[in-house]
Formats: structure tokens, sequence, C-alpha cells
């Protein structure tokens, strides 16, 4: 899955410092694990964020550890499975973590038709954000909408424009509240998108009627 | 304080081709105490930090055919294994993680990229310390678990531009041997 010479759209850096810190949603963490496995500028980034958890680690005040913990762990070693030595990674469309939720490649996934072609599947993850992938068909629009709330976005297959640029496989559109934006997918082929917004009940109301409907919240 | 400098590189091999209690010994006494420390830190209680310092340490020996000293440093990399099983025990959600990029036999890392990347980890280390007290709080604060992304947005000034471009240069020649 080399293709990262072509991606232009990257993570920002508090989302990857963030995600490096362990303290993004589930959601997130999924878009950013989905990303890093297609790009390797952000995961050079990310493992640099790594190396500044390792510095505080580190130096963090020690806490004494039982005086059986030396025996008790290597209990645990011979008591556990062997950690498999295949790489875990995917020669589908999908990368590797983004199957796991799936369960399977773009053949798996379970669409529910949202109208005028347009599909999605909401992923099973914690509640603080939502992840869903977005079948959009070649041509189309994704119905305008605002966001309350950061919303991020992630090419998976095919392309789409917006007010802001074009975005293609890998590349990922960090929205928040600022952007109106009416992605508009490539006449080539359908795109299909991840997309993770922040808790849904920040949405309502304010929406038009249409991309409530569309956005099913 | 001869932490930044020591390089376990040999002790992880060791477990790696030789199944080395020894090895093991001497980087549990090192890190396991410092795992604790973090996972207390982190919001865990005493009880709970014990038993998952335990099972980082035992990650650490069964997934030791997975560390690359040109991408991370032992403590980098033994920080992000604590990392996952504190997002797993304390905030009880999944952690989804980017596919693997191993190195096998074809690519095994070369030892002038291992040292570099030693020493741009030493260099981050030092400059760390020498920032600003405040700052280097709000670091601690970020990787204890107590900032939130926007708030984690204000720390500016974090020394990584040679670290990332060390890490670049070890992605690239892992994906060429790759190929």
């Amino acid at each position: 899955m080399n293709m990262t010479h072509t991606i232009k759209h990257h993570l920002t850096p508090e989302i990857l410092m963030a995600y490096s810190a362990g303290n993004l949603p589930e959601a997130f963490g999924l878009i950013v694990a989905t990303h890093v496995s297609m790009c390797d500028t952000c995961r050079a980034d990310l493992e640099s964020y790594d190396a500044v958890g390792g510095v505080v680690i580190d130096d963090a005040e020690t806490a004494e550890v039982s005086s059986d913990a030396f025996a008790a762990t290597m209990k645990l070693i011979s008591a556990g499975d062997a950690v498999p030595v295949s790489p875990r990674r995917s020669t589908g469309t999908l990368p590797s973590p983004l199957q796991d939720y799936v369960g399977g490649d773009l053949s798996a996934i379970n669409w529910k038709p949202l109208g005028m072609g347009v599909k999605q599947a909401v992923l099973p993850t914690s509640k603080a954000a939502t992840a869903r992938l977005l079948y959009i068909p070649a041509g189309a629009a994704v119905p305008d909408h605002g966001h309350n709330g950061t919303e991020m976005t992630l090419v998976l297959q095919g392309a789409f424009v917006d007010e802001e640029d074009r975005f293609a496989r890998g590349d990922v559109e960090v929205a928040n509240e600022d952007l109106e934006h009416t992605p508009i997918a490539d006449v080539g082929e359908d795109c299909i998108c991840l997309a993770v917004t922040d808790a849904p009940l920040k949405f309502n109301a304010f929406l038009p009627r249409l991309a409530q409907r569309f956005l099913r919240i | 304080m001869s932490n930044t400098t020591k390089d376990w590189t040999a002790q992880i091999y060791a477990i790696r081709d030789k199944q080395d209690q020894a090895a093991f010994a001497e980087l549990f006494a090192h890190f396991a105490p410092r795992v604790k420390g973090f996972l207390m830190k982190s919001g865990a209680d005493a009880s709970l930090a014990e038993e998952c310092t335990q099972e980082v340490m035992a990650t650490l020996w069964r997934k030791a055919h997975m560390f690359d000293p040109a991408r991370a440093s032992a403590a980098t990399w033994i920080y992000t294994i604590a990392r996952n099983r504190k997002i797993d025990a304390l905030r009880k959600q999944r952690r989804p993680e980017p596919e693997d990029l191993p190195w096998g036999p074809e690519a095994e890392p070369e030892q002038a990229d291992a040292i570099g990347l030693k020493q741009e980890t030493e260099q981050l280390a030092v400059a760390i310390k020498e920032l600003p007290e405040k700052q280097r709080r709000l670091i601690e604060q970020a990787y204890f678990g107590d900032l939130s992304h926007s708030e984690i947005a204000e720390i500016t000034g974090l020394p990584l531009g040679t670290i990332k471009s060390r890490i670049r240069l070890a992605l690239e020649r892992l994906r060429h041997a790759m190929k």
C-alpha cells in the first residue's frame, strides 16, 4: 500500500500528537490509523510524537513494582500465545485498521441507502465520536452542510472536489465549524470515504432537512 | 541519569534471538517502575497499574521481533505498548493501530540508521529538558492524558524536525526493501 507520494492533504500536528498521547476518541483514532497506514509522511510525524512519549516515560517518576512482579511476568509470558510473525498488512482497498472494523474489504461493508444513490455504513466505535463510511456515486453531490465541531474525511476510493480543493485516495480533509462545503464526487469513479465527526448531538436543528436526513442524526 | 544514553537494543535482540531472561531482567529493572509510574500518573490505581505493567513487560517480550531501532528507541517503543494498554484498561475502548511495517531478515535496519536515531532521541530529550517549565509541564500533561486535542494544539516549539527526517529516511529504506 505504497502511494504515499501522491497524498497532498495530511493530518494536523495536534491530531497526530493527541493520537500518540492516546487522547482521541476511538472514531478519530480509526481515521488517524487508516491515514497513517497510507501515508509515510504522517507515519514519521506520528513516530516522532511517540518519541516525545518515550522521553516522558523515561523521565517519569518511578513507582516501585511488587517483589514478585518479575516472576509473575515470566509466568504471563509462558502462558501467553506467541504474537504472529506475519505482518498485518492489507492488499485490498481498505487498509487493515478499517478492515478490522468492517470485517473485511469493500465487499463486506453493510451499506444503508440514503437516497440518490448515496449510501452509508456507521462503524461500531465508542460514542464520543462517530465514524461512517460514505458511498457517493460518481458526479453526485453530498448535501451542503456545515459543521458544529470537527469533521474529518478520508478518501479511500475515487475523489471529491469541494470549495477548498480536490481530495483523492489517501487525502484527508479536516473541516471545522467555519467550513460550509458541498463535496462533489469526481465523475470518473464512485467515491468511498471514511468520515468522522464529533459527538453527533452537536448537529441538529440548524442543519437543512436534507443534510439531516443524509447524516441520519 | 544515564537512562537516555543507555541503549537497550542488545537486550531486546537477546530476548528475540535467545529468549534471554537475564537481558529481560535488566530491561525489567529499568522500565517496569517507569511504566507503573506512567500508568499511575495517567489515573490507574496501584493495583491496576501493577497488573498492567506486568502485561506491558510481557508484551515487550512477545513482540521483541517487531522492535526497529532505526525508527524508535526502546523507551519510545515501550511507551507505545504502555499507552495502548492504558487505553484498553482505563478508557475501555479499542485502539485502532496503523498497518505494520515490519522488517524481516532481508531488511534488517542499518546500524548507522539505528545510531542516528539514538542520537536524535538523546537530543530530543535534552531539548525537552531545556524547554521552559510551563511548556514541559504541558507536554507531560498531554502524555499522561490530561489534555484534549484542542489544548494540545497550544503546545508549540517541540523540536521534532530532525527526528522526523530521520524516521522518514528509515521508512523509505524499509519501503524499498519491502518491494
